[in-house]
C-alpha cells in the first residue's frame, strides 16, 4: 500500500519528530510512503481566523496536490477536521465546481493517523513498546470533529509496557484554539490552568494526543512551570520499540 | 466592583472585559459551581432519554421550518391573536419597540410596571428608557430582582444571577429591603423576596413579559419558568405587554410537545419546568383585560436572509451552550458585554448589531464544538463563528490600520509563505534564525515580542528544531538514492 504523508505546516516546522515517527510506524507496517515536497498548509489557521480567501488558496493547493494519490495520512486531527468540515463549503462559496468534484473524490481517502491505522490498515497492535505511565488528552477536533472515539485508546492499549491513566474532564478544551491562544491569551491561560490541574492529578509521566497544537500549548506551560510531565504525540509512542525506544525524540 | 457594561455599543472588547473577571476568584468559583451543577443534571436527564438525538432533530426541524416560513406564521399569529382580543404591534428596531411600549404604558397612566422573563427587554435597553419616561420597572424573576437590587447585570440566559452566591444575595436583600437580621439560608431569602414581590404583584396593574414561544395556529403565547412569579405577572395585572422577537413563532400547539421536552432538560436539567403559562388574547373576567404583543425585528430579518447565520435564530434560549462552554466557564457572562452571553451570545450579539459592534465576540471561542454538541436545536455555533470571523476580517481589509496590526500582517505573511514550497522553506529557515535570538540555553523560548508575547504570558515555546521534517525527508531520499547507485 502507498500512502502520501501530509505532515502539516506546524509539524513540519516545529515537530519534525512526529513526522519521523509516522514514517517509522508506517514503514514498519509495510506501507510505502510518499512525501510531496510541494505541500505547505491545509488553510486551517486562515479559515478559523476569518481569512477565507487565503484559506481557499491553501485548500485549492491541497486538493490539486493530492487528487491523484492513493490515500493521504495526516497526523493532526484539527487539520483533518479543517479538510472535512470546511473545504466543500469554501469551494461551493467560491463557485469552483471542478475543485468541489475533485475534492469529493479525494475526501474518502484522507485519513487522520489513528483512523488510518485502525480503519484502513486494520491494526491496533503496531508492535510498540513504551514502558511509561501515560494519559491521553482528547483534542476537541478529534473528539467532536472527527469522532475518533476509542481508536487512540485501542492503539494505546496494545502498546507493551504502557500504563494508561484516565484523565478527568476529558471532553473539556485545553484552551489552545489556534489564534484564540494569543487573541484571548488570558482566557486561554485560565482554560489551560484548569486542564493542567487535571493532567497533573493523573500522576502520568507523559501526556499524549493526536494533535501537537494542544501539546505545544500544554507542553509550553508545563515547561514554564518546571513540571515533570512530558508531552508526546501518539505517533511518538507508537513508533517506540524495545530496539528503538526513543520514538519520542528522534 | 462597578456594574458591568452590557450594551454592545459601548462595552469593551471581550479580551479586555474578561480581565477583571479572571481576577475575581469568587465570581469564577460561583460560575464554575453553578454550571457544573446544571450540566450534571442536564447530562443525567439527557442520558435517560433514549430518543434524545431524534428529539434534537425534530426540534431543529420545527425551528428551521418556522424560520423558513416566518412571514406566513407571523401573519397567522397576528390574525389569531387579534381575533382573540389581543393587539399586535410590529417594531422594526429597538427604538421603535421602546416607544410602542412607553406609549401603551402612558395610556395606562403607569408609574410602575412589573416585568418577567424578558431578555429581549434588555436587548432593547428598555429599563433605562422606562425610567427616563418616569416609569419604574420592577423585575419579579427572583434572579432579576437580586440583580436589580444589587445594581448588577445578568450573566446567564437562564440563571441570570448565577455569578452571585447566597451570602451575597443576603447582603443585597438585607441592605435594600431593610432587613438587617436576614439569614442566608434559601428559605429565608425566598421568603424575603416573596414578601417584597407580593406587594408589587397586588398593587401594580401593568406588566411586561417576554415569550418563549408564539403559536401561530391559535395566537397563543407560551412562557416557561420555575418560580410562579411569572404566573403572577401574567394573570394579576389589568394590562399585559408581551415583547417577543419575531423568530419566536412556531406553527402549531403540538410543536410544544417536542420543544418543551428539549428546553427543560437542556436549560435547568428538569424533565418539565415547574410553570408553563399559555394564553391566547383576552378572556373576559379572567386575567389581563388588555393584552399587547410587540413583535421585534431589530436585525432579525437581516440574519434570516443569510444562509449560514440563519440558524442563529433557531435558538430557544436554553443556555446549554453557556453551561458547557470552557470559555464561559472561566469568564462568566459579563465579559460578553451583552444580555446574550456565551457561545450563542457570541454569534447573536454582533449580528443584532449589524456587525458594527461586538466584533471581538466571534473570536471569544476556541472552536471546541462543545456548544454544538449540546444544542437542542442543532445550531452549528462554530460554523457561524467562523462565518462571522470572515466578515470581521473583511471589515479589517478595508481599514488602513490593518498594516499596523501584527495579527493581520502575520496572516498575510503566512499566506505568502504557504503559496509555494520554496517560499515556505525559506520562511522556516528565517523563523529558525530569527527565533534563535530569543532562545534560552535550555533550548526554549521564554519571552517573545509583539503578538508572540501573548503566547509567552504563560507558555514557553520550544525553539524551532535545526532540521524541518521536509529537510530530513529530502536528506533521507538523497542517502537512499546514493545507496541504490
Amino acid at each position: 500500500m502507498r500512502a502520501s504523508l501530509f505532515i502539516t505546516c506546524y509539524n513540519d516546522t516545529l515537530f519534525p519528530e512526529t513526522g519521523r515517527a509516522v514514517v517509522r510506524i508506517l514503514e514498519r507496517l509495510g506501507v510505502e510512503i510518499d512525501f510531496l515536497p510541494a505541500q505547505t498548509c491545509c488553510g486551517q489557521m486562515h479559515a478559523n481566523t476569518g481569512f477565507r480567501a487565503e484559506a481557499f488558496s491553501q485548500a485549492k493547493r491541497f486538493v490539486q496536490l493530492y487528487r491523484d494519490t492513493e490515500c493521504v495520512v495526516i497526523p493532526s486531527t484539527s487539520c483533518v477536521a479543517m479538510i472535512r468540515d470546511q473545504y466543500s463549503g469554501l469551494f461551493e462559496e467560491l463557485g469552483n465546481e471542478d475543485l468541489r468534484k475533485h475534492f469529493a473524490a479525494l475526501l474518502p481517502r484522507v485519513y487522520e493517523l489513528s483512523e488510518f491505522l485502525t480503519d484502513k490498515l486494520n491494526v491496533e497492535d503496531v508492535g510498540a513498546y513504551f514502558p511509561h505511565r501515560v494519559t491521553y488528552h482528547a483534542s476537541c477536533h478529534g473528539l467532536r470533529g472527527l469522532h475518533v472515539g476509542d481508536r487512540p485508546f485501542r492503539l494505546l492499549s496494545k502498546v507493551r509496557g504502557l500504563e494508561l491513566v484516565p484523565l478527568a474532564n476529558l471532553e473539556r478544551c485545553c484552551g489552545f484554539g489556534g489564534t484564540f491562544s494569543v487573541k484571548n491569551a488570558e482566557v486561554s491561560t485560565a482554560m489551560l490552568e484548569a486542564k493542567l490541574g487535571d493532567l497533573l492529578a493523573t500522576g502520568a509521566e507523559y501526556c499524549t494526543a493526536l494533535d501537537n497544537s494542544c501539546l505545544m500549548h500544554l507542553g509550553g506551560a508545563l515547561h514554564r512551570q518546571n513540571r515533570k510531565l512530558e508531552t508526546i504525540h501518539l505517533a511518538g509512542i507508537l513508533a517506540s520499540t524495545k530496539e528503538q525506544p526513543d520514538g519520542a525524540t528522534t | 466592583m462597578s456594574a458591568p457594561i452590557m450594551d454592545p455599543r459601548i462595552a469593551p472588547p471581550f479580551p479586555a472585559a474578561a480581565l477583571p473577571i479572571l481576577q475575581n476568584a469568587q465570581l469564577r468559583k460561583n460560575v464554575a459551581h453553578a454550571t457544573d451543577v446544571i450540566q450534571a443534571k442536564r447530562n443525567f436527564l439527557v442520558s435517560e432519554k433514549r430518543d434524545w438525538q431524534q428529539l434534537r432533530t425534530a426540534a431543529a426541524a420545527i425551528r428551521a421550518h418556522s424560520l423558513a416560513n416566518l412571514g406566513t406564521y407571523l401573519e397567522q399569529f397576528e390574525g389569531r391573536c387579534t381575533a382573540a382580543g389581543g393587539t399586535v404591534h410590529w417594531a422594526r428596531d429597538a427604538a421603535e419597540a421602546r416607544s410602542i411600549i412607553i406609549a401603551i404604558l402612558r395610556e395606562e397612566n403607569a408609574t410602575e410596571v412589573i416585568k418577567i422573563k424578558t431578555m429581549t427587554s434588555a436587548e432593547i435597553q428598555l429599563n433605562p428608557a422606562l425610567e427616563a419616561a418616569g416609569i419604574h420597572a420592577i423585575e419579579t424573576d427572583l434572579a432579576e430582582l437580586i440583580l436589580q437590587l444589587g445594581e448588577d447585570e445578568g450573566s446567564h440566559i437562564v440563571v441570570p444571577a448565577l455569578h452571585v452566591n447566597r451570602r451575597q444575595v443576603r447582603e443585597i436583600f438585607a441592605r435594600r429591603m431593610d432587613l438587617p437580621e436576614l439569614a442566608d439560608d434559601p428559605e429565608a431569602l425566598t421568603a424575603a423576596a416573596r414578601a417584597y414581590l407580593r406587594r408589587k404583584f397586588l398593587s401594580v396593574p401593568t406588566a411586561i413579559s417576554g415569550a418563549n414561544f408564539l403559536i401561530a395556529e391559535n395566537g397563543s403565547v407560551a412562557i416557561v419558568e420555575s418560580e410562579g412569579n411569572g404566573r403572577m405577572c401574567l394573570t394579576l395585572p389589568r394590562t399585559l405587554i408581551t415583547l417577543a422577537g419575531i423568530e419566536k413563532v412556531v406553527p402549531r400547539f403540538q410543536d410544544l410537545e417536542v420543544l418543551l421536552q428539549v428546553l427543560a432538560r437542556s436549560a435547568t436539567g428538569e424533565r418539565m419546568n415547574p410553570y408553563t403559562s399559555l394564553w391566547s388574547g383576552v378572556t373576559p373576567g379572567d386575567g389581563p383585560q388588555r393584552f399587547h404583543v410587540v413583535l421585534l425585528d431589530n436585525g432579525r430579518s437581516e440574519i434570516l436572509g443569510r444562509k449560514v447565520e440563519r440558524q442563529t435564530l433557531q435558538c430557544i434560549r436554553c443556555a446549554a451552550c453557556l453551561n458547557t462552554c470552557p470559555v464561559y466557564r472561566q469568564t462568566g457572562g459579563h465579559a460578553y458585554g451583552s444580555p446574550y452571553a456565551g457561545p450563542i451570545g457570541a454569534i447573536l450579539t454582533p449580528q443584532l448589531e449589524h456587525m458594527q459592534h461586538g466584533q471581538s465576540l466571534p473570536y471569544a471561542s476556541s472552536l471546541c464544538g462543545a456548544c454544538y454538541e449540546v444544542c437542542p436545536v442543532k445550531i452549528n455555533i462554530p460554523e457561524v463563528l467562523i462565518e462571522l470571523r470572515a466578515q470581521v476580517v473583511n471589515q479589517e481589509r478595508a481599514q488602513a490600520a490593518r498594516w499596523f496590526d501584527p495579527m493581520f500582517l502575520g496572516m498575510k505573511a503566512a499566506n505568502f509563505a504557504f503559496a509555494g514550497a520554496g517560499r515556505f522553506r525559506i520562511a522556516q529557515k528565517l523563523g529558525r534564525l530569527g527565533l534563535r535570538f530569543f532562545t534560552g540555553k535550555d533550548g526554549w523560548i521564554h519571552r517573545l515580542p509583539s503578538i508572540g508575547g501573548r503566547w509567552t504570558i504563560s507558555r514557553d515555546l520550544r525553539a524551532f528544531p535545526d532540521q524541518s521534517f521536509r529537510e530530513w525527508w529530502s536528506a533521507r531520499e538523497t542517502d537512499r538514492s546514493k545507496e541504490t547507485k
